[in-house]
């Protein structure tokens, strides 16, 4: 008979005492190909990253466009660096929801019994999110095109703007994340990232100008990142200018990194 | 066999001392020792809610230990949790793989998370797919795969590091009487292979099949420990169950036995049946022989190893199913 220990193994080697970065890496690589396959596998994953632009850039463009900028064809260059904020917050919100069915579920017992750096699911999973995120930006951007939208920024504004969403997709999700590790069960998480979501993304620039807003809204509309980052779209991919916007949109995004992250790690950590 | 990742030299597999676990105001775990030498085969017999589960994921660093202390091959549980993980393969009460995946994609993963590289793990997974007859259900998703076929390979996921130390928690749970015996023949292999396996289980005779060694543990404490033989002398090696045609005379026939055996032996009568604790299998035809003589009338007669119920009368005074009904007083 065959012995069931296999031949091949994590050769005889001496105890680690501790996962090395390299270590790390790699398994935050395996569980992002872990998530990938099961991307493929339910497909239905990508409609919030598919769906959403296609029906909001229409719907928006439509209804709004005549209202707020006059004529839907001057309205798009406002509205789809809005939208493609939007997408791309929905986007993140759901990576919260995933993480925490995730940690539900048996197989995360395994993880956890595993000489694996602990961060690694983690780090696994906001690896493969990006492809969520690019796919958002991707299609918003092609929707507006076919829609008459030429960005002035060219191919150069274009590139940034859809890097700094998919950066900034990233940064926020940590927010998403920090609820997935501390709420109760999936649904709580989507009940509160629901109420972030909605003053997050209504609560900006995003859709209409600010200046008809009361005055503490305006202030509290300043602030947001996603604002700040819509601007910073705006002027990347109608300009193709690197204005002071962009660096704001990185420096308030890292900043919800800088916040976030950590505690979002801490509080994994706690149930890893 | 020469395992994997090398433990300190000793011969004591797992050692825990006064180990303890309090969920909110359920103590789970309330004071236990356990000492598994090298090698050995240690069954944990207890019935629903001892705290089986809590003690092995304490052991394996699942959950926190609340008190007490638990060393694998002389390393502090509690201190140094990541070489821990890299001694022990870890097979839970419920299969932990991940559903999405198929049998294939979940060994490759687990196998890439310990460090394997990219072939070495796609072979692995080849030849554990192939040792636990899933090689046709390889590229099948979790999902669809049968209870038993789970537990297969959620077994085989616990070895891909040739673990020299193996907890199995409830293995043959919910498996049919073929694949049951099944488990416990590649559980053997696995100790001829030189493992060291912890098991827990709710059956005396999977204990008995199994173990060098027996815990019972009844509400988070440890009520006896021993040999399987030593277990099950202190209950009679079998039992005889006899069930009265005419079950008003129960009592009559409990004296008869009594008389019979010379002894005074454990009546369990229950809707005209009686439970006989016997030393010796033998004097079962004694008991039915002394029946037919005073026309006591049976409908059926077994014997039969000791029920874990029986272990746990003998042990604790009581049945396993007030441990269950006091698990929801506590
Ligand atoms: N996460 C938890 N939170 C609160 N109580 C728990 C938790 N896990 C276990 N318990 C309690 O601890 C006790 C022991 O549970 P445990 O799962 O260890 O028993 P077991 O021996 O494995 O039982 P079974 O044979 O049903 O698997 C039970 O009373 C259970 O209700
Ligand atoms: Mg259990």
């Amino acid at each position: 008979m065959t012995p069931l220990l296999p031949t091949r193994g994590a050769a005889a080697r001496p105890l680690a005492p501790r996962p090395t970065l390299r270590d790390t890496i790699d398994q935050s690589f395996a569980m992002a190909w872990r998530a990938l396959i099961k991307m493929r596998r339910n497909p239905e994953q990508f409609f919030d990253v598919t769906l959403q632009p296609l029906l909001f850039t229409a719907m928006f463009t439509y209804i709004f466009g005549g209202a707020v900028a006059g004529s839907t064809a001057g309205y798009l260059p406002i509205i789809i660096p809005g939208i493609l904020a939007q997408t791309t917050l929905t986007a993140c919100m759901a990576t919260g929801i995933q993480l925490r069915e995730d940690m539900d579920k048996g197989v995360f017992d395994r993880f956890k019994s595993l000489p694996i750096a602990r961060i690694a699911p983690l780090a696994g999973s906001a690896i493969a999110d990006l492809l969520r995120y690019s796919i958002a930006a991707t299609l918003t951007i092609l929707v507006g095109i076919a829609m008459g939208y030429r960005p002035g920024g060219g191919i150069l504004g274009v590139g940034a703007a859809w890097l700094l969403t998919v950066f900034a997709g990233w940064a926020l999700a940590w927010v998403f994340t920090w609820l997935g590790t501390i709420a109760r069960s999936a649904q709580a998480v989507q009940g509160i990232s629901m109420m972030i979501m909605f003053p997050l993304s209504f609560l900006s620039n995003a859709f209409v100008p600010t200046q008809t807003m009361p005055g503490w809204l305006q202030t509290f509309v300043s602030i947001n990142p996603v604002t700040l980052v819509i601007q910073a779209v705006r002027d990347l991919m109608n300009d193709g200018a690197f204005t002071a916007n962009v660096g704001w949109a990185v420096l308030g995004c890292s900043a919800v990194v800088a916040v976030f992250a950590p505690l979002a790690v801490r509080s994994y950590g706690r149930k890893m | 066999m020469t395992t994997g990742p090398r433990p300190a030299v000793g011969s004591i597999a797992v050692e825990a001392t006064a180990l303890e676990k309090q969920f909110n105001n359920v103590r789970a775990v309330d004071g236990i020792d356990l000492c598994v030498r090298r090698g050995q085969v240690f069954g944990v017999l207890g019935p629903n809610g001892a705290g089986k589960t809590t003690m092995l994921k304490m052991l394996a660093t699942l959950l926190s230990i609340d008190g007490g202390s638990a060393r694998i091959f002389g390393i502090d549980v509690a201190a140094r949790p990541h070489e821990v993980r890299q001694l022990v393969g870890v097979t839970g009460q419920y299969a932990s793989v991940d559903e999405n995946l198929t049998g294939r994609e979940n060994l490759v993963l687990f196998g890439r998370l310990l460090g394997l590289p990219r072939k070495g793990a796609a072979q692995t997974a080849e030849e554990l797919l192939a040792a636990f007859g899933l090689a046709d259900a390889a590229d099948r998703q979790i999902k669809q795969f049968s209870g038993g076929m789970r537990r297969r390979l959620d077994l085989a996921a616990s070895l891909i590091s040739r673990p020299p130390l193996i907890f199995l928690d409830e293995p043959t749970t919910g498996l049919d009487p073929r694949t049951r015996g099944q488990m416990w023949d590649t559980i053997r292999q696995l100790v001829r292979d030189g493992a060291t396996v912890l098991l827990t289980t709710q059956y005396l005779d999977e204990a008995d099949q199994l173990a060098d060694r027996i815990a019972v543990i009844d509400r988070g404490k440890k009520v006896a420990e021993g040999t399987p033989d030593e277990l099950k002398a202190s209950v009679g090696n079998s039992t005889l169950h006899v069930r009265l045609e005419d079950r008003t005379r129960t009592a009559d026939a409990a004296a008869l036995v009594a008389r019979v055996l010379g002894e005074d032996p454990v009546l369990t009568p229950e809707a005209g049946g009686l439970n006989i604790a016997l030393a010796d299998a033998n004097r079962a035809a004694d008991v039915l022989i002394a029946l037919r003589q005073a026309e006591l009338g049976i409908t059926t007669a077994s014997v039969r190893q000791p029920s874990l119920d029986e272990v746990f009368l003998a042990l604790t005074g009581h049945h396993t199913s007030d441990a269950d009904q006091n698990e929801v007083a506590r």
